[in-house]
């Protein structure tokens, strides 16, 4: 084991520690606060992985995370599934839906992607409106509290609610750890470092850009699916684009490219939004100076501004 | 060797820069005894603290503003008439951006950071049906002022109430009677495209088909939707009434130009208010509007036979005869909602002390308080006029108001009965446990 490897266990391993642990420190308020930018950030390392280690950069991410929540919901509601069953559910959706939307976004690149997957994603949002008498429409449902239960578990009981969130967070972590460490993940570095040099080299660039895709969409859904079965509401705000541009500024502050940096970006903008709305009724206005301030100072990232000047074994 | 030891000598004497100091202490407790003394009979003065989840910002800002203005008012006069149970009300105001996900947030906020006692004040429907089951799970009392049918509907859960507004499904059906008998049997609805207009279709519809009347033709308006004038040619030419719920700002372009393509003959023309609520209407482009119907919640302009009871609120509120701020003519209210915002905190006041509600403990107390409510008389606590609380359903029902624009105001031409509004149970939800 090389010594960047052990750095790289031991800060990683650190972090998953902490965050199993905050559970039996953290006050209230912010216990369930953690529960939910777990599943946020969940979601954010599904963006990461498109936008962060493969070079694309969607504006219609908040499909995948909705076709997670409503395959879940839709799932419970119209099917009858059971939780965990209506969970996988909403992956599967997104998985698909990812698959057919990246074999059709992906005959396009740059600023056409970016338009064409916003599109893919607006479409989608006026499905959920258009099929209102299955979705509720704007107004969405609630899953209730007593259909929230995996293995006699209640999904509503805060200590479950944050193991099933650490445990999804952690899943995903390790998985796309995996991935990225493997050959699969270094091709898709390569392509976003080099698009020209890997496909010179012989990669089928468009077949790993399209794994990317479904496995990012499938990382979203997770989190969708998660976030509406743990919190009980399913609602087409969710699949609006204000949420395919959160994941980005989430990864944007915590450090594209980096693991850490969509759990560090997710943090920072809850709290950047919810400690300035006490302080005024023009959050938002500091929240955009923050980040104004951020991108000039801290162009990488938090966690890529420390990648660049102290930690350069930080992947 | 000895130290001696010097001992200042202990006036007792009175000076007069001592008695002055007294004096003053004195007379500013005197001065302040009203304040404090009507909540010293409490057995603490902590206050009763209220989470207040305000629309600030998003779509519903507007709304957020007014039901601000009323909540505090309400707060005020409830303080100076001793508060509740011999503690001081505080209003813990929290936006939620009108956004579902952050709504939850604040509930969560409202129960386990600032400690209150109840979750009060949401008006948008998508933002209440989001947070609702984090309040369920929080057992957070969650009064809501919303109008929408997700109460009564058994979508949400027993720490859920709705005792001050009625809901959408009541308004609407005791809508079909008048427009029936007054303005036309044969009706062509056109409604935004998302639950708020699916609502009215569905309600109305079969209310009117209970009338003896029928719906010629449905027009949905995707919510994108930005000019109107290709939608009109879809009005049946035998349409005898055209019934409207346009929301959002495009709601004035909507108007302008159905009077373009209508002309002077037009067919009955009823909507509801919910499209014009904080705009007024002189407006410029809405003149088409002139003798047409609108249902009101409660009405804007203050009337011939206005009650004292309106009359106080608006005092209070700081509301003018014309709807608007008595601070700025231009500023006009939501008057035919927030109303709601008066009503709840005043059920509150009454659930709280029929409860004997002191601390969070008693929650349940106070929802089984408020569930036990039936009659609610028409009293500057309910300026709106007389309810029925349904405690099964947590639900209240009340009178209903139609008025017909006449020279660029809001006459009063009808009020529905509160049986108007009745509709069977759809939830029992004194059955869940607390």
């Amino acid at each position: 084991m090389t010594a960047d490897l052990r750095k790289i266990i031991g800060l990683h391993g650190a972090v998953l520690v902490i965050l199993f642990a905050a559970q039996f420190f953290l006050p209230a308020y912010h216990h369930g606060n953690l529960a939910r930018i777990m599943v946020l950030a969940t979601y954010a390392m599904g963006y990461n992985l498109l936008f962060g280690y493969t070079g694309l950069l969607s504006l219609g991410h908040a499909l995948f995370f909705a076709a997670g929540l409503y395959g879940m919901g839709l799932g419970m509601t119209q099917f009858g599934l059971g939780a965990g069953a209506a969970v996988v559910l909403g992956v599967v959706a997104g998985a698909g839906i990812g698959a057919l939307i990246g074999a059709l976004a992906l005959r396009t690149e740059g600023v056409a992607f970016m338009i064409v997957t916003l599109m893919f994603a607006q479409a989608g949002y006026l499905i959920i409106l258009y099929f209102g008498s299955y979705t509720r429409g704007d107004e969405g449902f609630v899953i209730q509290q007593a259909d929230r239960l995996v293995a006699g578990l209640d999904l509503s009981d805060p200590t479950v609610r944050y193991f099933a969130a650490l445990s999804i967070f952690y899943a995903a972590f390790v998985v796309l750890m995996w991935v990225l460490r493997s050959r699969f993940g270094h091709v898709l570095i390569a392509i976003r470092e080099n698009e020209e040099r890997a496909m010179m080299l012989g990669y089928d660039v468009q077949r790993y850009k399209w794994g990317a895709v479904v496995l990012s969409a499938g990382v979203s859904a997770l989190a969708g699916a998660a976030y509406g079965v743990l919190f009980g509401y399913v609602g087409a705000s969710f699949a609006s684009v204000q949420y395919s541009i959160f994941p980005l500024l989430w990864v944007l502050l915590g450090g594209a490219g980096t693991m850490l940096g969509p759990l560090v970006g997710t943090i920072f903008m809850f709290y950047l939004i919810d400690l300035s709305s006490g302080v005024t009724t023009a959050y938002m206005l500091i929240a955009g100076i923050v980040l104004v301030c951020l991108t000039l100072f801290a162009p990488q990232g938090l966690m890529g501004e420390l990648r660049n000047r102290f930690w350069r074994w930080l992947p | 060797m000895t130290k001696s030891k010097t001992i200042k000598p202990v006036s007792t004497q009175t000076t007069r820069r001592g008695a002055l100091k007294t004096l003053a202490l004195g007379g500013t407790a005197a001065a302040t005894l009203p304040l404090w003394a009507r909540y010293a009979g409490a057995q603490t003065a902590a206050p009763i603290k209220v989470g207040f989840q305000v629309h600030r910002t998003g779509i519903g800002a507007a709304y957020g503003r007014w039901y601000d203005r009323t909540t505090q008012a309400a707060a005020a006069l409830i303080n100076d008439q001793g508060g509740i149970n011999g503690r001081p009300v505080e209003i813990v105001a929290e936006d939620d951006g009108t956004d579902p996900k952050r709504g939850a947030e604040v509930i969560e906020k409202f129960a386990t950071q600032h400690n209150c006692d109840i979750g009060f004040g949401t008006l948008f429907s998508h933002v209440v049906i989001g947070s609702a089951p984090r309040a369920g799970e929080l057992k957070l009392p969650y009064f809501v002022v919303s109008e929408g049918h997700h109460v009564a509907s058994g979508m949400l859960n027993r720490y859920t109430l709705q005792p001050g507004i009625t809901d959408v499904k009541s308004q609407v059906q005791a809508m079909a009677p008048f427009v029936a008998s007054n303005l036309g049997k044969k009706v062509t609805m056109i409604f935004p495209d998302f639950a708020f207009g699916h609502d009215h279709r569905d309600f109305f519809t079969a209310a009117i088909e209970a009338q003896g009347g029928e719906v010629l033709e449905q027009i949905a308006i995707p919510p994108t939707e930005t000019s109107f004038t290709k939608y009109f040619p879809k009005i049946p030419r035998d349409t005898e009434v055209i019934y409207h719920v346009m929301v959002g700002p495009a709601v004035l372009t909507f108007v302008k130009e159905l009077g373009e393509f209508f002309g002077p003959q037009r067919p009955e023309i009823f909507g509801f208010i919910d499209s014009l609520e904080a705009v007024d209407i002189g407006s410029p482009g809405l003149e088409f509007l002139e003798g047409t119907y609108f249902w009101e919640g409660n009405p804007r302009y203050a009337q011939a036979d206005q009650s004292p009871y309106d009359a106080f609120f608006r005092e209070k509120v700081g509301v003018d005869s014309n709807g608007a701020s008595v601070n700025d003519p231009k500023d006009v209210s939501t008057y035919a909602h927030m109303f709601g915002c008066w009503e709840t905190l005043h059920i509150v006041k009454a659930g709280m002390e029929a409860a004997g509600y002191q601390t969070t403990a008693d929650r349940a107390k106070l929802i089984e308080a408020v569930e036990a409510m039936t009659d609610l008389p028409h009293s500057n606590a309910h300026p709106q006029g007389a309810k029925v609380f349904n405690g099964k359903t947590h639900q209240v029902f009340g009178h209903q108001y139609i008025s017909k624009v006449t020279d660029g105001k809001l006459l009063l031409v009808h009020t529905t009965s509160i049986e108007d509004t009745y509709y069977p149970d759809e939830v029992d939800y004194t059955t869940q446990p607390l």
